[in-house]
């Protein structure tokens, strides 16, 4: 039975991270050098945390399933990233950065650790120039700010539209500093498949090379799993296609807490899907409904025509008629289910009938070609590339997708999961964005994980470890591990049934997005449980893995992936099924105001909701840690 | 003096030595060329002989003869070694290639026109160099009282032969596609960048690439011409 | 879309590989170069065969991990993209499309169309980056950068370390990508401190590693997804040469 312990420091909020570092327990260098630490994932989380325990002393292991740490999904972040800098002089601080980001998460994420990640903020950026990341500057020298997503400063310092490749090469930079000097190993190609408990503390992973097929063990004094969201599980999403919940799955089965599973960001502004083959979808900037107009046609007979062809009275502008308002700047979760709504209808264009009209005919007659062009040719440009059509002469083409999961494996105030010595950072945990995430906050909240945060934290943790030998690999729990790990890779390579991972997966995707995404209810998500129960029993029924486990086999990769994915995706709907409030990226249609909007429930659902794996075909335990709003009050967010 | 060695055995370094040797190559064949024109005189030869008498006989230029031929030994050597190098970093080719589209054939081709300029030299320095400086196997004439070698008749001679100057010519050809690639990237492998001045250079690449072939063309043609009319 | 793919096939490193043919009588123009690829392996799959390996993972263009050579050209012919950005629409109905690995010693194929980049790794390890630990280093703002500076600085790291650039050069040089990183952290005052060593070490690395050299063809800058300039390469000569000729630094090149 899992005991959930937050362990918040006492004290005044703002004094919190100061006072703990002030008592926290340190590791001398010369035992630094003798504890070793696994570090899972290399995106921003993983490859900060593994330069930073480098730099250390500690020695390091990481791990990453692509060909190089610094493919790794953080690598596509566009648009920036949050700090409380105040470089603009508009009256930004610590606290108005904590307090959007509480707000912005609707109510639903730790005080102390948004705190926290508001304060380090500062010193991302501090650090990542040090580094040589090539932020956007004004004439004079200094750094550029703009602004993003429903806060009222300028704090988002960003590098083009490639912010998140550019904080990404300066981690995996210092983190290849390290592995010249000995100090870290890389392991590309490599996929961690479980974790290893020695008497209920973490104590190694097992890792399949990707290459050779080879299951090799790995021993360390503490794990780090940095292996980022679960968006894959709806199959069509912005994260990459090797994006996958594996490590964290197999950790919360081995007894981690997963927290608020259901939480999941869904980005109104993206490529729709074109047909059954699409493989993933790519996110347009959110700035374009600045001024581009949105609209489906009134008649669903009319949705085959071409939109020149549709004349102005016959075009809703369902946005600008449905929040008179806000018009198209309504916010990310109303956008994305306002086009829900109307696809739902039939009024859905595209050749797939999911996809909405973003419109720069007005914009262009009024501002001209070339201001169109200035503020977002490279995006046109983008845009004509994946789609063909040039969107200076026809409406763009847009839908929701998923984007992020806030939800993740539940961490303490250290970022220690419910296993002793296992620690999630980055997107992978649960801890900082609620219920949703504002723009330019995923980039922060990763840095700050492994650079600031859980190289202070883990040493409470290993100061306890300095007598503790590196276990052996030869010990019964790795030797039990590894053949389970085994026997599952068997089990897939043994069903030899007709249809492929990606059949599976493509149909997992549709229940999750048709029942489990933009809006839920109860009655949905009873039914998509028992959907993904059978495909789940069908998955293990009529499975194909062509190829051979010894080998460089991507099917037999995908195939483990989905494997998880198909568990993973109860949890997700168990979870939203009890969540009974709307708040954030969730969304039940049973609680909302008159007018549509979210209706949360601070009395009754004011909790993390952290469960416990309790087996196969089992319900799982449902654990609430309780939050306490101490500095901020909850109330309703209002965009009126 | 390791890092001497280190740098003459780095990739770099190889391409500072292939642009160095080339760029004095370049200033003999300028050097060379102006004074073939002295061939164009109607003096009978006169200047022209007492020229190649000077060069012969004039110490500071035989020195610069040694580093001339040096230059050339290294320039050819370090061509082997890095085409050699180049070949063995991709053991397999492509199937399909279409370099056509990405980059000139000239550019590509160095080696290749390299090779038919080794071939001309061996020509041209058995026709005249080895006469004129080995066997001395050719006529005197007395210029202001001083015997010298009659290398202007020599020349006369030769280029009166249709398909020796034909060789010639393609020889220079292929000296102006060698130039129009070399001159412009042994600057750039000097580390010049700058983007006012390097379309300059390439410029004046593109000039010295047609003017000095073309300078030396003048020389057998108008011999030719002459002894047909 | 009708399409007739020749792919190439090699069980592992040390096998010799051969192309496969395959016909796709079902193509939608809007599919992506690699949607094509994964129609195809689905068709393998259900026909009982192995699929094609090959190397993806962001399908947006910036990870630098997908890795093909399509008829003649790294990422195709369309400038300034990857082949996940490359779309069925820009070939012809009943096209033959032949699909190679990069094709350089320092990149051995591993299977199908997947190579061992990690050479580009260990050229960052050399030296690709600022010595600045984790901890407080001054305010941002208090090294004062010239934009222009800062925006080459951006424009030479923009690199995604794919490999076209050694791909493309009939040499199979690396220097457009080691130069890239050079160009960037030189450009910067922070980098700068350790131009002279990087150069050196960074250049050491990339020679050992068997890669070949430059002859300022200009293919790499052409093939380049991201645009990376070949100017990049002619400054990484200068900083080496002023780092072994110049710099009273004591380095070894």
């Amino acid at each position: 039975m899992i005991k959930l312990d937050a362990k918040i420091p006492e004290g005044p909020l703002a004094t919190k991270w100061t006072d703990y570092r002030s008592k926290v327990k340190l590791v001398s260098p010369n035992n630094k050098r003798k504890l070793e630490i696994i570090v899972v994932g290399t995106g921003l989380a993983g490859a900060s945390a593994a330069a930073t325990f480098g730099e250390l002393g500690y020695q390091v292991k990481t791990f990453c399933f692509q060909d190089s740490p610094r493919r790794a999904h953080s690598i596509a972040a566009q648009g920036g990233i949050n700090a409380a800098k105040n470089y603009q002089n508009d009256g930004d601080n610590v606290y108005r950065l904590f307090y959007d980001t509480i707000k912005g998460g609707d109510y639903r994420s730790r005080e102390a650790n948004v705190y926290r990640l508001a304060e380090v903020s500062v010193n991302i950026i501090d650090q990542s120039v040090a580094q040589g990341v090539p932020f956007a500057r004004e004439y004079g020298g200094l750094l550029d700010n703009r602004s993003f997503g429903g806060v009222q400063v300028k704090r988002t310092f960003y590098a083009r539209g490639q912010t998140g490749q550019q904080l990404l090469l300066g981690a995996y930079q210092a983190m290849e500093r390290q592995v010249a000097r000995g100090n870290v190993k890389e392991f590309t190609r490599h996929e961690m498949l479980d974790i290893v408990l020695i008497d209920g503390k973490a104590r190694g992973i097992i890792a399949r090379n990707l290459i050779t097929g080879e299951i090799e063990r790995h021993a360390a004094h503490a794990v780090v799993l940095a292996t980022g969201g679960y968006g894959n599980v709806f199959y069509l999403s912005t994260n990459a296609m090797g994006s996958n919940a594996t490590a964290i799955w197999k950790a919360h089965k081995r007894g981690a807490a997963f927290a608020n599973p259901c939480f999941t960001q869904i980005h109104p502004t993206c490529i729709p899907q074109m047909g059954e083959y699409q493989s993933k979808l790519t996110l347009m900037s959110e700035s374009l409904r600045n001024d581009g107009r949105v609209w489906v046609p009134k008649r669903a007979e009319d949705v085959k025509k071409k939109p020149a062809d549709i004349a102005e009275e016959d075009r809703d502008y369902y946005l600008e008629r449905m929040y008179p308002a806000f018009g198209n700047l309504v916010p990310r979760d109303v956008a994305a289910r306002a086009a829900k709504k109307v696809c739902d209808e039939g009024r859905g264009v595209g050749p797939t009938g999911r996809a909405v009209y973003l419109d720069f005919k007005d914009a262009i007659q009024r501002l001209g070609h070339h201001v169109i062009e200035e503020r977002y040719g490279n995006l046109f440009e983008m845009y004509e590339k994946i789609t063909g059509d040039n969107p200076y002469e026809t409406p763009m083409m847009i839908y929701p997708a998923v984007h992020y999961t806030m939800g993740g494996l539940w961490v303490d105030y250290e970022l220690m999961t419910s296993i002793p010595g296992l620690y999630a950072t980055g997107e992978c945990n649960f801890s900082d964005h609620g219920a949703n995430r504002l723009g330019a906050s995923a980039l922060m909240q990763g840095l700050a994980d492994g650079y600031f945060v859980i190289p202070m934290t883990i040493g409470n943790y290993l100061s306890n470890d300095i007598r503790t030998p590196l276990p052996e690999t030869s010990s019964a729990e790795f030797e039990q591990t590894e053949k389970e790990v085994k026997e599952r890779l068997e089990k897939l390579m043994s069903i030899n049934g007709k249809r492929s991972v990606d059949h599976f997966h493509r149909e997992l995707g549709k229940i999750m997005w048709e029942y489990c995404g933009m809006s839920r209810t109860a009655e949905g998500l009873q039914k998509a449980r028992g959907m993904v129960q059978e495909l789940r029993k069908e998955f293990w029924k009529d499975l194909r893995v062509p190829g051979k486990m010894d080998e460089l086999n991507s099917e037999l990769e995908k195939a483990g992936r989905v494997a998880d994915f198909m568990e993973l995706a109860e949890l997700m709907i168990i979870d939203a099924y009890n969540r009974n409030e709307s708040c954030g990226g969730h969304f039940r249609e049973e609680y909302k105001t008159p007018d549509g909007e979210a209706l949360r429930d601070d009395e009754n659902y004011a909790y993390v909701a952290a469960w416990e794996y309790a087996g196969m075909d089992k319900d799982p335990i449902l654990h609430k840690e309780e939050l306490n709003f101490e500095v901020v009050t909850p109330s309703t967010r209002s965009y009126k | 003096m390791s890092w001497l060695k280190g740098f003459f055995n780095s990739s770099i370094g190889r391409k500072f030595i292939m642009a160095l040797t080339g760029l004095f190559l370049f200033l003999f064949l300028t050097e060379h060329m102006l004074a073939n024109l002295l061939l164009l005189l109607p003096d009978n030869g006169i200047l022209y002989n007492q020229y190649s008498h000077f060069m012969v006989n004039f110490p500071l230029i035989r020195i610069v003869e040694f580093l001339l031929f040096g230059s050339l030994i290294f320039h050819i050597i370090y061509a082997l070694v890095l085409t050699y190098r180049n070949r063995q970093a991709r053991p397999i080719q492509y199937a399909v290639r279409k370099p056509g589209e990405n980059s000139s054939w000239v550019s590509r081709n160095m080696g290749f026109l390299g090779v038919i300029l080794f071939i001309f030299l061996a020509i041209h320095l058995t026709g005249f160099f080895a006469k004129a400086r080995i066997t001395h196997d050719l006529g005197m004439v007395t210029i202001n009282g001083v015997e010298m070698h009659d290398v202007y008749s020599l020349v006369k001679a030769k280029f009166e032969i249709w398909w020796f100057d034909l060789i010639y010519i393609i020889g220079f050809m292929a000296l102006g596609a060698h130039l129009w690639h070399g001159f412009y990237s042994s600057f750039r492998t000097l580390g010049l960048r700058h983007p006012q001045y390097l379309p300059l250079f390439k410029g004046i690449g593109i000039f010295i690439a047609v003017i000095i072939p073309l300078g030396f063309a003048i020389v057998p043609i108008y011999f030719l011409i002459n002894s047909l009319s | 879309m009708k399409i007739t793919l020749k792919v190439w096939r090699q069980e592992s490193p040390d096998e010799k590989g051969r192309f496969d043919t395959f016909r796709l009588d079902n193509i939608d123009s809007h599919m992506s170069f690699l949607e094509m690829f994964d129609v195809l392996n689905q068709q393998l799959i259900e026909e009982g065969k192995r699929p094609v390996e090959f190397d993806h993972d962001c399908r947006e263009g910036i990870c630098g991990m997908c890795s093909m050579y399509i008829n003649g050209r790294p990422h195709g012919f369309q400038s300034g993209t990857t082949t996940c950005q490359l779309h069925m629409r820009h070939f012809r109905d009943g096209d033959t499309i032949v699909v190679e690995p990069w094709r350089a010693r320092p990149f051995p194929v591993i299977k199908d169309l997947v190579v061992d980049r990690s050479p580009f790794d260990r050229i960052i390890a050399a030296g690709g980056y600022v010595s600045v630990n984790t901890g407080s280093p001054q305010d941002a703002n208090s090294i004062l950068v010239k934009k222009s500076d800062s925006d080459a600085a951006f424009d030479a790291a923009s690199c995604i370390g794919c490999g076209a650039c050694v791909a493309a050069c009939k040499n199979a040089s690396a220097m457009l990508f080691v130069s890239a990183k050079i160009e960037h952290l030189s450009r910067l005052p922070q980098g700068r401190v350790e131009r002279v060593r990087r150069a050196v070490n960074m250049v050491r690395q990339m020679d050992m590693e068997g890669f070949g050299n430059c002859t300022n063809t200009g293919a790499c800058e052409v093939e380049c997804p991201k645009g990376i300039k070949i100017s990049n390469i002619h400054k990484m000569n200068a900083e080496f040469f002023k780092a072994v000729w110049v710099s009273s630094e004591e380095v070894e090149a």
